[in-house]
């Protein structure tokens, strides 16, 4: 009998299975599958090639869209701000010159980056991704090994298709027994973030795992994923399944037909072995999950919207006291209040995180014949043309207008603020997207980090409220 | 790429954790400013109030701290964000080498490919190097890459962990684009073998 081969990750396989040699120090020069751009580097960064006299090695294999800095209002136009006319206008100028697929406004492919990836059927199994912005670890929801990398790091990705990387350590969470009702993927990652803290991933590429991945959709999985970083990990991932195979199946960028046959030989083999090792593994019991909402600076700062806020008085660790103390401060909350019933002045639902069409059908589910709360604003923000196309075909938009919601173009938006839409200093938001930093949805704005269910409900409440007592 | 062999210079002490890539450049300053521009808001939210003012509680600030080139700081920083702009501010406000107990992943790779040396230390011994800068007359330390060796504020020396490829290229200042297309024998030779293990992976002319 032939030697039994070392049972191996879904990590290491794509890894070995990507290397184009082995350099000093334990780097490896790994290929690239499949390289994203946004908005705010593209341009920059093909000016620096074209500058050296380089060419991209294969063109053929990166594709562009703008949504950082694009403006989301409904009538927007490339030029809407002064900011996204140049940078759309040098990224469309660049990537015509080099032979790049760029996905234009008003088209279906227009959308955040790590939307259309999966929606276009251009992030597949067993492919390495890479983009430059952090929450690349998104598109391992397909089961590919993606992750954010820098703009000299882009540059190289172009001149050569290969990025030179240090072989991470491997990490296994698993996610045990049954969510309650009213509990999402959203819920299932914060709450792990706020377990094992935002520095527990750094140098490792993560697995999600567990029954509760297996029966969650793909856009659930991407959410999942879509928090590895705030985890302090990279890269994030999980098994592909007939899940995955369904979803990508006549997708636009798919392989079609035979191939599509051919690639499946290959994706199937790709799910981790019995008995493979992991350097760390956590486990989390998803039965006792509740709705979390954040309460301070850091997505760490996650309780059960059911309970109350932590006290700093009581943490033993003086630098965590500290930052306990400056996050309530920023936040303008109290310890040992309840969380529940706090008010709030905006509601953004959108995002990399939570703006895929599952996310605006849970939201519509709550909001569908109510009213938004007198002093609230609340927007909510397509990830992608086709997410709000299809959402407009089922009716999803008219839900959201009458209801008091501002309906927008996709784009980033008040995720990160760069294209203008940005929070009043001092306001406080209930939003889906995944970093509740200092100043992240504008200067002294105050962010609580939720599902699209907990968004929609606070809109209805005006306040931080309990999605299972609404919906 | 600036070459990196010795540093004597000026530290200052910024021990806060979690320091994320949105304090270390705020992302409304990553549209319309040069690189070189950026040194201008680095570490804003913390070097200046709101009104504009700087902040005179902030260690940077601090008339024994101003000219620092290097900065000894607590866990994980340089977390969040994959901007690459956070390095560049960094450098151009004049720091060259950050030491810390951990750092975030992206930050760390852009940091290496910038020139911008981080060490990693135990957290106690980061700790003690920050209280002797704090006791110092002049809080000055060395650095030495060919050795990786520090010299402490008071006049210890410990050594340091490094990845041999980016010792390398930071002491010989190399670009590693460059150094990748020597290798486009071996890209090349990948590639045409991918080609018929995974054809779909070079098929991107979308369905009809
Ligand atoms: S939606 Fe937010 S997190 Fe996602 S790519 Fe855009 S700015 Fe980044």
């Amino acid at each position: 009998m032939a030697a039994q081969a070392q049972p191996r990750t879904l990590f290491d396989k794509i890894w070995a299975s990507h290397v184009v040699a082995e350099l000093s120090g334990g780097v490896s020069l790994l290929a690239i599958d499949r390289h994203l751009m946004h908005d705010l580097e593209a341009g920059a960064i093909i000016k620096r090639i074209a500058d050296r006299g380089l060419r991209p090695h294969n063109p053929e294999l990166t594709f562009g869209v703008p949504d950082h800095a694009v403006a989301t209002d409904p009538r927007r136009r490339a030029n809407s701000t002064p900011n996204s006319e140049r940078l759309l206008r040098e990224m469309k100028e660049g990537s015509d010159a080099f032979g790049i697929t760029y996905f234009d406004l008003d088209t279906e492919g227009q959308g955040i980056v790590h939307v259309i990836g999966p929606e276009l059927g251009l992030s597949q199994p067993g492919m390495t991704i890479v983009c430059a912005d952090s929450h690349t670890c998104t598109h391992g929801g397909l089961g590919a090994l993606s992750f954010g990398i820098g703009a000299t790091e882009v540059a190289h990705v172009l001149a050569t298709q290969t990025l030179r990387q240090t072989r991470p350590k491997t990490m296994r969470v698993n996610f045990n027994g049954k969510v309650a009702a009213g509990v999402t993927a959203k819920d299932l990652i914060l709450a792990t973030i706020g377990k094992i803290g935002t520095g527990a991933g750094r140098g490792h590429a993560v697995e999600y795992a567990g029954d509760a991945i297996r029966a969650m959709s793909i856009d659930e999985r991407l959410t999942v994923c879509n928090l590895s970083i705030e985890l302090g990990a990279k890269i994030g991932m999980i098994a592909p399944d007939d899940t995955t195979f369904e979803f990508l199946a006549g997708r636009r960028y798919a392989p079609q037909g035979d191939m599509f046959e051919r690639a499946l030989g290959c994706w199937r083999g790709l799910p981790t072995d019995e008995g493979a090792r992991f350097d760390v593994e956590h486990s989390i019991d998803v039965d006792t999950v509740a709705p979390q909402v954040t309460w301070g600076t850091s997505p760490q700062d996650v309780i059960a919207v059911d309970s109350r806020i932590p006290d700093p008085s009581r943490e033993s660790d003086p630098q965590r006291r500290k930052a306990m103390e400056a996050a309530l401060a920023y936040m303008g909350l109290a310890p040992g209040a309840a969380i529940e019933g706090t008010p709030i002045d905006w509601v953004f639902i959108g995002s990399c995180t939570n703006g895929r069409l599952s996310d605006i059908r849970e939201a519509a589910r709550i909001v569908a014949g109510r009213k938004i709360a007198p002093n609230v604003r609340a927007w909510v923000v397509p990830g992608s043309e086709a997410t709000q196309r299809a959402a407009e075909r089922e009716g999803l938009d008219k839900v959201f207008l009458s209801a008091g919601f501002e309906w927008r173009k996709s784009g980033c938006s008040m995720c990160a603020g760069v294209n203008g839409d940005i929070i009043a200093p001092g306001q406080r938001s209930v939003s889906t997207t995944n970093r509740n930093f200092v100043g992240r949805q504008g200067p002294n704005a105050r962010t609580h980090l939720a599902s699209p269910a907990m968004a929609a409900a606070a809109a209805l409440s005006g306040c931080i409220a309990d999605a299972r007592k609404i919906g | 790429m600036e070459k990196f062999t010795q540093l004597s210079a000026l530290a200052a002490p910024l021990m806060r954790p979690n320091i994320d890539t949105d304090a270390i450049i705020p992302v409304k300053r990553l549209i319309g400013y040069q690189r070189h521009e950026l040194g201008a808001f680095a570490l804003e939210p913390y070097r200046f109030r709101a009104d504009g003012s700087e902040n005179p509680d902030f260690v940077l600030n601090q008339p024994r701290y101003r000219g620092a080139k290097i900065l000894v700081t607590a866990e994980n920083f340089g977390c969040g964000s994959s901007r690459e702009s956070a390095v560049w501010a960094l450098m151009a406000y004049g720091f060259r080498c950050v030491i810390a107990p951990g750092f975030g992943d992206i930050f760390t790779n852009n940091a290496f490919q910038n020139g911008l040396l981080l060490i990693r230390l135990p957290r106690e011994e980061v700790d003690r190097i920050a209280e002797e800068l704090g006791g110092a007359p002049s809080p000055a330390m060395a650095i030495d890459l060919q050795s990786c060796t520090i010299t402490t504020p008071a006049g210890r020396q410990l050594e340091f962990q490094i990845d041999g490829e980016r010792r390398q290229a930071l002491l010989e200042g190399r670009d590693e684009i460059a150094m990748t297309l020597l290798r486009d024998a071996d890209i090349a030779a990948f590639q045409s073998h991918d080609r018929v293990a995974r054809p779909w992976i070079y098929q991107t002319v979308p369905a009809a």
